[in-house]
């Protein structure tokens, strides 16, 4: 596949996905927020394809944007929000949450600005058709002790949401 | 400008699809090209729901606006386009605008990768069928958004109700799926595919339709997709959440005029979607049937002709039925306009005969015809079968269509790695 | 000007820590704890960016097995917590993380 207009769509892809980051954190209505981060997700599985990430943007879409966050919606949906919309949304320490993420945005600065030259500038090339195939041969041959690992904690998950969210036990 | 020229003819002479070869003028005009078709096709489901249902139910269904009711859904969407946008009181604004949006976005999305021939798709992504099964299960947050913004509760029950209806189908569509993509790796180099239009190759290559394979797993395959699909749609008999007389019409109960029309292109493009995914999986998408048994120039010549004689036999029906009119000075127009129709057809059944067309349009007829075939099957389970209870819903979506479908999976890989077991062994006999 | 144009690494890690930030002011200073959630999400897919954006770099696929994996991973510990959420509304009827403080009853 030739890729077409590569910046043009990097920087719009980010774009959405810095503007739903921020719209996540600061409004006051979740259910805003839970459109904001579907926003967002769906413009990182745009980023995967430009990674040539194909089987990872398929499952992105399916599993976070199609199941997690319609938990999500549901959840809000149950829990009622009316009360907490008029209640304060940022808390008492949010000065020392912003200092200390500063602090860490420092951090990275600095890391990428003195590190960038770590990174070989080097045209890579564009192997996408065997991108499935090659994904599972790793996943069912050298991972496959975590994939079973994995599928036993999905069913610890399961199990204990079921419990946590039942009436009586 | 020669360049220009020379760009947009590039397509014509290559073997891959717009998105493959990378030329956006095809690809947007195949964009353009689907659009309409859908139109056209949504418009003609609502008449065709409407007078199958009546005939099932032994009365005429609509006969006045046209010919035979024909302009009775461009009368409906007049209707819809003319009546006032109601928003209720205190609902969330913005939601409520967004989520209709939302459903015919992820709807629409899913004729991206949707094979009509083997280059007749806007793109052939090599992810195909997870695309198509990601995307619309994004119609799910539509649909709970709808529900949630209209602050009122049967609008949130019934969302509630058909998201978790949809949520829980999808676990059957995949696997009934992933059991189709296990046989598509039963080709000599081991390697299957997830691309719409290389499912349909492996189809032609095995030389069976899918459906058939390794007798009754592909056909129990396929009736679990067919289950699912209905019921991942919210149509009859799962259509509880948005049945008149449980809910008051769920959650569009609060949507009028323009949206609510939104919803309900969002819902038939939706099975128009699913019904294009058990094509291509199950049925052999675009082949004609017996391609490789019936070979050779002749068979092609008689097969070629199947589109240009079913639109001949549509504009013989027109015209049977105007020369049965009442010979009133009432029905004038309305049997003039049923001729110039009946005429229309027989037009294009004509045009449809000359190779030139018929030798580009017959994949496109051959899909078409088994997704038609698809929606008959979608009207007739509404007027045959009785609807389900929710508890009853869920049950078969959890209790019988998942270990179904797990089975399968389990059988087809069993069957699909004793044919290579056996294959290899045999060519290790020969050695020896 | 040519830097920008040329998309390279460096450009989607900065992307992956600008996201990661906000999901980290997110977590710090937000109270309703379905929000903090979300931004746990956030925090999540920004790693997951990172993870693919460096094995596009190195050719190998191991980035993006191990980005399928978080995904699982957010999965299950976003249906944990919002089970455990759930619960804890139903005994105090809110959903303010300043106020699940049992221990101080």
């Amino acid at each position: 596949m030739t890729p077409v207009a590569t910046p043009f769509f990097f920087y719009l892809l980010s774009g959405i996905m810095l503007i739903g980051g921020i719209l996540v954190i600061t409004r006051k209505n979740a259910v805003h927020s839970a459109l904001a981060l579907i926003g967002t997700l769906l413009a990182q599985a745009g980023l995967y394809l430009m990674l040539y990430a194909p089987f990872v943007a398929g499952v992105q879409i399916i599993l976070y944007a199609g199941g997690i966050m319609v938990l999500f919606l549901f959840v809000i949906m149950l829990v009622s929000i009316e009360r907490t919309m008029k209640e304060r949304q940022f808390n008492r320490q949010w000065l020392v949450g912003i200092v200390a993420a500063s602090v860490l945005g420092g951090l990275f600065i600095t890391v990428y600005t003195k590190g960038k030259d770590i990174f070989p500038m080097r045209a890579l090339p564009a192997v996408e058709a065997q991108n499935t195939q090659n994904v599972g041969d790793l996943l069912y041959g050298q991972y496959m002790f975590s994939f079973e690992i994995a599928s036993l904690l999905l069913l610890v998950a399961i199990i204990g949401a079921v419990v946590m969210a039942k009436k009586r036990i | 400008m020669n360049e220009v020229i020379q760009y947009i003819k590039s397509y014509l002479d290559s073997d891959r699809t717009p998105g493959s070869a990378g030329n956006m003028f095809w690809a947007f005009v195949y964009i353009v090209l689907i659009f309409l078709g859908l139109s056209v096709a949504v418009i003609a489901m609502n008449w065709l729901e409407r007078k199958i249902l009546a005939h099932m139910q032994v009365r005429l269904g609509p006969m006045r606006v046209g010919p035979h009711g024909l302009l009775q859904p461009i009368a409906d969407a007049l209707k819809l386009l003319l009546k006032e946008d109601i928003m209720p009181a205190e609902a969330d604004g913005f939601v409520f605008w967004v989520a209709p949006l939302l459903v015919v976005l992820a709807a629409f999305t899913v004729f991206i990768v949707v094979p009509f021939g083997p280059t007749h798709a806007v793109t052939d992504m090599n992810i195909g069928v997870l695309f198509m099964l990601g995307v619309s299960s994004l119609s799910v947050l539509g649909i709970v958004m709808a529900g949630w913004a209209s602050n009122s509760h049967y609008p949130l029950i019934g969302a509630l109700r058909s998201s978790a209806q949809m949520v829980s189908y999808e676990v059957a569509m995949g696997l009934a799926v992933v059991s189709v993509i296990l046989m598509t790796s039963l080709n000599d180099a081991g390697t299957g595919t997830l691309s719409m239009i290389g499912i349909v190759q492996a189809q032609l290559a095995q030389q069976e339709w899918f459906v058939f394979k390794f007798f009754p797993l592909g056909l129990i395959g396929f009736f679990i997709f067919a289950v699912a699909m209905v019921a991942e749609t919210n149509r009859a008999p799962f259509d509880l959440p948005e049945a008149e007389s449980e809910l008051t019409a769920g959650f569009h109960t609060e949507y009028s005029g323009f949206r609510w029309s939104l919803f309900f292109l969002a819902e038939y493009s939706a099975m128009i979607a699913v019904s294009s995914i058990a094509v291509t999986l199950w049925l052999g998408g675009w082949l004609r049937p017996f391609p490789n048994l019936l070979h050779g120039s002749t068979w092609e010549l008689v097969f070629s002709l199947f589109p240009g004689i079913s639109f001949l036999l549509l504009a013989a029906m027109c015209f049977y039925n105007t020369a049965r009119m009442p010979k009133h000075p009432f029905f004038r127009i309305q049997t003039i306009g049923l001729g110039a129709f009946g005429a229309l057809l027989g037009l294009i059944g004509l045009i449809l005969f000359i190779p030139a067309v018929s030798v580009r349009v017959g994949d496109i007829y051959w899909f078409s015809i088994k997704v038609a075939a698809f929606m008959y099957l979608y009207i007739w389970y509404r007027g045959t079968f009785p609807r389900y209870r929710f508890d009853q819903l869920m049950k078969v979506g959890w209790k019988i269509l998942l270990p179904m479908g797990l089975g399968l999976l389990i059988l087809t890989a069993g069957v699909g790695l004793r044919i290579e077991l056996w294959a290899q062994f045999l060519e290790m006999w020969h050695r020896l | 000007m040519d830097a920008m144009l040329h998309i390279s690494t460096l450009h989607y890690l900065v992307l992956g820590a600008a996201l990661f930030l906000l999901g980290v002011i997110g977590v710090l200073t937000r109270r309703n704890v379905v929000i903090v959630l979300m931004s746990i999400e956030l925090i999540l897919n920004a790693v997951n960016l990172n993870l693919v954006a460096f094995s596009r770099l190195w050719g190998g696929l191991h980035g993006q097995v191990f980005a399928i994996f978080v995904i699982t991973d957010a999965a299950a510990e976003a249906a944990v917590g919002l089970g455990i959420l759930i619960a804890f509304f139903r005994n105090k009827e809110t959903i303010n993380v300043d106020e699940v403080n049992l221990l101080k009853w």
